[in-house]
């Protein structure tokens, strides 16, 4: 933060006979033009629907007829058995992208930042397949990797060697794995890259006074590495749950929707559902206020519980 | 980029010597070929896959090399799905993506980290704010303002203003732009007003052509994400004329043999490929940027 720099230094007075107030005010005015343009975006996509979208969530607008029903749409959605089948899915998603999307860009990024040669190389790979559109990446795992067939590319991997092939998203138990594997590879890179730029500002000194203390290279990832990128670390894992529970597009292009025995079925989608096909805006709009309360108690606990080792 | 002279996990002088140079030299060989099978292994199948024929890709084992390659499901793609079309669509929005957010996002930015007018910080803290709210949360309150605007009870359905004005509202880039702002010295500006230069001249000639980096990065950002996008285009643009790349091979993907669908796929990479490949300094700096020390 800077002092309220230009103002406090001894600028010449100006020529005009403007008084203070009024050249306050100009400055003022100026300043806000240069600001309306978003302000108003803002306004309009952003701060408004959020209101609207809990407004929205305690009415009902039938044949254009808008009216207050107070918890109506509330206990309408919990009650739709699909409610906590889509809760357990994307809380499983949520859990199994974490173990695997968040540990392994980590590791990733220390063994990247050990190499002296091909850095730029497989900076460009890891980071190429988070440039696609995900509807085409998602279109060549659901066609050719995951196809239950032995010509699915998996598949034939898992064959020749010598492993049980799998039905992947025609079997329910596989449709959440699969997905997680999917979207780990599609969005690894950018954790990645995250993690390696706050690698490079780790002191090398602290590595040498471990090194020294006789701290193998486990110690050192445990005692130097984390504790020196905690702050990135927790706060990625924030992003990545936030990012994670509004699984959709996977469910929506590898599962067709809802998926074998609506294993796929994730909380996203049901808004998704309930709002453009089931023509139910306003038991979306109370399904997203959910999503939105709990995602918000997960910060909240979060925060504390990251604060609170300091 | 850390010089080779920094130090890292494991000592320099420890990975030229003997066992350490063998291991490294081992690991290396093995990580290079293990992430150009996982990374790059995916996106030859895609092509390939899609130079060969129906029965070809559902035979046991498959052929790492198509037998016979065939441009066919290429040409099917481009004039079936008429992917053309899309290609110019999405193209169209992403420029006036461009456009509007670094005009508009650069003039806020301008204006919250130099001008600094009355209530400022708290603008600045409710469009930060936004950054904490789920896109999904919003998708339904969005889509009933799009289709009928406050006040001038407008619908933006199948209409680019759908997708532009939304983008806009993009704190991320805001707080991008404002913090490369803060680091021109407030000296420069205050030259320039002693010169009478107006504020938009002060951004036009001292501020634009210094954040030229900053400016390359939103605006490639802009791109990929219009590019990438995939719920709100197909929400706000329903009709076949207006869709998007990936919305309209979705809506295609039903009818189409598989082999088309995945060459589609390929031809819609492509231009995000190329924007990669062409600027990806730009990107790798303007994503660490953007998420440290901030």
């Amino acid at each position: 933060m800077t002092a309220p720099g230009v103002t406090a230094k001894p600028a010449p007075a100006p020529a005009r006979p403007v008084s203070k107030r009024g050249r306050k005010l100009r400055d003022n005015l100026t300043g806000h033009a240069f600001l309306i343009g978003a302000v108003v975006c803002f306004a309009l996509f952003m701060w408004y629907p959020m209101i609207r979208g809990v407004v929205m969530s305690f009415q009902r607008t039938r044949r254009g007829e808008t009216t207050w029903v107070g918890w109506d749409n509330y206990t309408r959605i919990v009650a739709d058995p699909s409610f906590w089948i889509a809760w357990k899915n994307t809380f499983l998603f949520t859990a199994l992208a974490l173990v695997v999307g968040y540990v392994l860009p980590f590791f990733v990024a220390i063994l990247l930042n050990e190499f002296r040669h091909a850095k730029g190389y497989l900076r460009v790979l890891v980071y190429l397949p988070v440039m696609l559109p995900p509807a085409s990446a998602l279109f060549l795992f659901k066609y050719y990797a995951y196809d239950p067939s032995e010509a699915g590319l998996f598949n034939a991997i898992l064959k020749f060697l010598h492993l049980p092939t799998s039905e992947w998203m025609q079997s329910p138990t596989m449709t959440i794995p699969a997905m997680v594997i999917a979207s780990t590879w599609m969005n690894l890179g950018s954790a990645v890259l995250i993690y390696l730029a706050s690698l490079q500002n780790i002191p090398g000194e602290l590595y040498e006074a471990a090194e020294l203390d006789g701290a193998g290279v486990w110690r050192r990832i445990w005692n130097v590495t984390i504790p020196q990128t905690r702050l990135i670390l927790a706060l990625l894992a924030m992003l990545q749950i936030v990012a994670t529970m509004q699984l959709f597009i996977e469910p929506l292009i590898l599962a067709n929707g809802a998926g074998t025995q609506d294993s796929a079925t994730s909380v996203a989608y049901l808004i998704y559902q309930h709002g453009f096909f089931q023509n139910d805006l306003n038991g979306a709009a109370a399904l997203g206020v959910i999503m939105l309360l709990v995602l918000a108690a997960f910060s909240a606990v979060y925060v504390r519980l990251t604060t609170k080792q300091d | 980029m850390a010089d080779s002279g920094t130090r890292t996990l494991i000592s320099q002088a420890q990975l030229r010597r003997g066992r350490g140079k063998f291991l490294y030299w081992t690991l290396l060989t093995v990580v290079v070929l293990g992430f150009t099978l996982v990374f790059l292994g995916p996106l030859y199948w895609m092509v390939t896959g899609a130079l060969k024929s129906g029965q070809e890709i559902a035979q046991t084992p498959p052929t790492l090399w198509p037998r016979d390659p065939q441009t066919q499901n290429y040409v099917d793609a481009w004039t079936n799905l008429d992917l053309a079309k899309l290609m110019f669509n999405t193209f169209y929005y992403a420029a006036g993506a461009v456009f509007f957010q670094l005009v508009f996002d650069t003039a806020a930015a301008y204006a919250l980290s130099k001008l600094r007018p009355a209530f400022g910080n708290v603008i600045l803290a409710l469009m930060l704010a936004t950054l904490m709210i789920p896109a999904m949360v919003l998708i339904v309150p969005q889509y009933v303002t799009a289709i009928d605007l406050p006040i001038i009870h407008v619908n933006l359905l199948d209409s680019p203003w759908a997708i532009w004005l939304p983008l806009i509202a993009n704190a991320f880039n805001i707080f991008l732009l404002k913090r490369f702002f803060d680091s021109i010295p407030e000296d420069l500006i205050a030259a320039a007003q002693v010169d009478g230069a107006s504020p938009l001249r002060t951004l036009w000639s001292i501020i634009l052509p210094m954040s030229r980096p900053i400016l390359g990065v939103v605006a490639i950002f802009a791109v990929t994400a219009v590019w990438k996008d995939f719920l709100w285009p197909k929400l706000v643009m329903p009709s076949p004329e207006t869709r998007t790349l990936s919305v309209g091979i979705y809506a295609f993907s039903g009818g189409t043999p598989q082999n088309v669908v995945i060459a589609a796929s390929v031809i819609a990479a492509i231009p995000t490929v190329i924007i990669f490949l062409l600027f990806q300094r730009n990107i790798m700096s303007g994503l660490t940027t953007g998420s440290l020390k901030g």
